[in-house]
């Protein structure tokens, strides 16, 4: 049914995105459909990486561990932003659009009062991609 | 396994770069808490101590001002009066050492690795610079300093081309009116683009390159090594958010009060601390959109249509003013700047202590208490150029661009001054002093006024609007411990709290004595910027070429 999904991933959170990652891995491993992991840096160094060379090395390192331990095909496949606190989604939309994937496992949070100003990542994603988007509560 | 190179958003290869290998992990003294629905990742203790210290500040000098005022001032007319020969000769340095990474092979290094590629297009980098660190200056003083120069302020001794009674001495007229262009560009050319491009240069290379955090103080890594992580790192990041954010502020201020002297004299709309605390509102709203929107669909965005539209007032001004004069003008002011600079430049033996005191040794103060604010912004749309090409675009073309505005507004407001005594530069800037009405009454002996009037009116706003939101993301950076993906609550905290100073300032007094203080942190920070020379040669004497 599908090709390729897509789960977008914060390195440094990624213990709290296990139920999005292990839905998707669920999912890649019924119908053995490869899976990239996403996740969005700056070109500044950040808590996770000096520089964006250090950072796609994490995410590889990360992918092939959830392989592993999933028993799936995983890749990383990072983005660049220049301003990522705002422009996380259109980073993860061209995300989708570079990596061809035609499904996103994604995780998100419980609706609250702040989602009426900031909507919340996976909200905007989902409105704005044009393929399907499995959010993750 | 990673997908290959050539299939990642990240520009690729970026090559090889000399990180520092440092144990220090960027946000690790960060506290990352929730507070109510909104998330925070502060550096502890860089965001409390600041905050708390501006709000001190701010309340102190209202409750006493009369007290706090007078200090403020004194401090700041004492280091630029007694140590004038200080800040000239740092300011000399500065452009030394720009100039010599032009022509030495450390120009070859490429900001963010050997192979990284340019993030922002020339115009896109060029107006956030400009937009952020000299739009405002150029709108005020465009028009009032070449002309109270040229009649006043006799740089190097040369006299002013009007006696006591405000007769035109005819063979004073070209000597003066070159000096004073000379002096203006002097102050608006390659000094205060050298201040800026160093701190740029040097947050740039040590972040993009070494790998530390987009904030003040690794600068000093080479210097300080690992205590660059605790209190004298603390007590950098601290000065600079609090001289960013008061020069911020209280320019807010003193803008909100040019713009409303501006709408006073163009529509009659009466000069209020009402209408002033409208338009400070407005500016910070307009503000926190920007910031909302991010670098790229705010920021940038309305960087260049500031530029562009200013470049249309420069236009409109060269086409509707002495045409032929300022074309030919704009050579011989060049080559009175040359001829001048060197003079100009020195800080003993020359006996113009008004000019040299009062205006070129707080200009040095003012650009460099602005400095972490513009050089940290720089520094953060500059990834991807080389050293050389760094400098040459934010000292170069900068000051040509410097000296094509004030050919064009101050040429055009001298010329109606010499050749129109009823003119309103004249009856603004040497009849009656009212620096705040000088573009206006420029732009008002001109045809179309009240639409360029307007348009001047707008682009004041709109710079204060470019200046504040690049100067809450710099801020945001900073106490966030260089994080710049921080929530994005904070950066609507820090944007909020800037204009909410201005309007307490506003109202309860003591822009002045701030403005004083804030210019007062130029002295420490000439320190700060001629160690981080040394730490810029150091670093890219490691990088590889």
């Amino acid at each position: 049914m599908f090709n390729k999904i897509l789960i977008p991933i914060d390195l440094k959170h990624a213990d709290n995105l296990e139920r999005a990652v292990f839905t998707g891995a669920y999912l890649a491993k019924q119908g053995d459909i490869p899976v990239v992991f996403a996740a969005v840096t700056t070109a500044a160094p950040s808590g996770l990486a000096h520089n964006p060379d250090e950072f796609r090395s994490k995410l590889a390192a990360y992918a092939e561990t959830q392989a592993g331990k999933h028993g799936i095909q995983a890749t990383g496949h990072a983005v660049f932003s220049h301003d990522p606190t705002i422009d996380l989604e259109d980073a993860l939309l061209r995300a989708i659009q570079e990596t061809g994937a035609d499904l996103v496992v994604m995780a998100t949070h419980i609706p609250n009062a702040t989602d009426h100003f900031w909507p919340s990542n996976g909200g905007r994603v989902a409105s704005h991609a044009d393929v399907s988007v499995f959010l993750v509560r | 396994m990673s997908d290959n190179a050539a299939n990642q958003g990240i520009p690729d290869p970026e090559g090889p770069a000399n990180v520092i290998d440092t144990e220090y992990e960027i946000g690790q003294d960060n506290i990352e808490t929730r507070l109510g629905p909104f998330n925070l990742d502060i550096h502890n203790p860089v965001f409390m101590v600041s905050g708390l210290t501006i709000a001190l500040f701010t309340f102190l000098t209202m409750a006493f001002q009369n007290d706090v005022g007078p200090v403020f001032d004194t401090l700041r007319k004492w280091l630029t009066s007694n140590l004038d020969w200080f800040f000239i000769i740092s300011g000399n340095i500065f452009v030394i050492v720009c100039l010599a990474l032009i022509v030495t092979p450390l120009g070859s290094v490429r900001i963010g690795g050997k192979d990284a590629e340019p993030d922002y297009s020339y115009f896109g980098w060029f107006a956030m610079l400009f937009a952020a660190g000299m739009g405002i200056g150029l709108m005020f003083f465009g028009v009032l300093e070449p002309v109270y120069h040229m009649a006043f302020s006799s740089p190097l001794g040369v006299p002013s081309p009007f006696d006591g009674d405000g007769n035109l001495i005819e063979e004073n007229v070209a000597a003066a009116k070159a000096m004073g262009m000379a002096a203006t560009i002097f102050h608006w050319g390659l000094h205060p683009w050298a201040i800026y491009a160093v701190v740029a240069l040097a947050l740039a290379l040590f972040s993009f390159n070494k790998g530390l955090p987009l904030t003040m103080r690794s600068v000093f890594y080479p210097i300080f090594g690992e205590r660059t992580w605790g209190w004298p790192g603390h007590i950098i990041d601290i000065l600079a958010v609090f001289a960013t954010l008061f020069g911020l502020a209280t320019s807010l201020g003193f803008g909100a009060q040019q713009a409303n002297a501006g709408l006073d004299f163009v529509f009659g709309i009466p000069i209020s601390t009402t209408a002033q605390v409208v338009l400070i509102i407005g500016i910070t709203a307009v503000a926190l959109i920007s910031v909302l929107r991010g670098l790229d669909g705010g920021v940038k965005v309305l960087s260049e249509v500031n530029m562009l539209i200013a470049a249309l007032l420069l236009l409109f001004v060269i086409i509707a003013g002495p045409t032929g004069t300022l074309v030919s003008d704009f050579g011989a002011n060049i080559w009175s700047y040359a001829r001048e600079i060197i003079p100009l430049s020195m800080p003993f033996g020359r006996e113009d202590d008004g000019f040299r005191q009062g205006w070129t040794s707080f200009y040095w103060a003012w650009w460099i208490s602005w400095s972490p604010f513009v050089g940290m912004f720089i520094a953060r749309v500059s990834r991807g150029r080389t050293v050389r090409e760094f400098v040459i675009c934010v000292l170069i073309i900068p000051s040509i661009v410097s000296v094509m505005w004030m050919t064009a507004f101050g040429g055009t407001a001298i010329e109606q001054v010499l050749t129109n005594e009823a003119s309103q530069v004249h009856e603004y800037v040497i009849a009656s002093y009212s620096p705040e009405l000088s573009l206006f009454g420029m732009l008002a002996d001109l045809p179309m006024a009240s639409i360029t009037s307007f348009i001047g009116i707008v682009l004041v706003i709109v710079f204060f609007v470019t200046s504040s939101d690049s100067g809450s993301l710099v801020i945001d950076t900073i106490t966030a411990g260089g994080k710049v993906d921080a929530p994005v609550s904070q950066r609507v905290f820090w944007c909020t709290f800037e204009g909410l100073v201005a309007i307490a300032l506003l109202l309860g007094g003591g822009l002045g004595a701030l403005q004083a203080m804030a210019v007062s942190t130029g002295f420490p920070f000439t320190i700060v910027l001629l160690m981080a020379c040394y730490a810029i040669i150091k670093g890219l004497r490691d990088e590889p070429r």
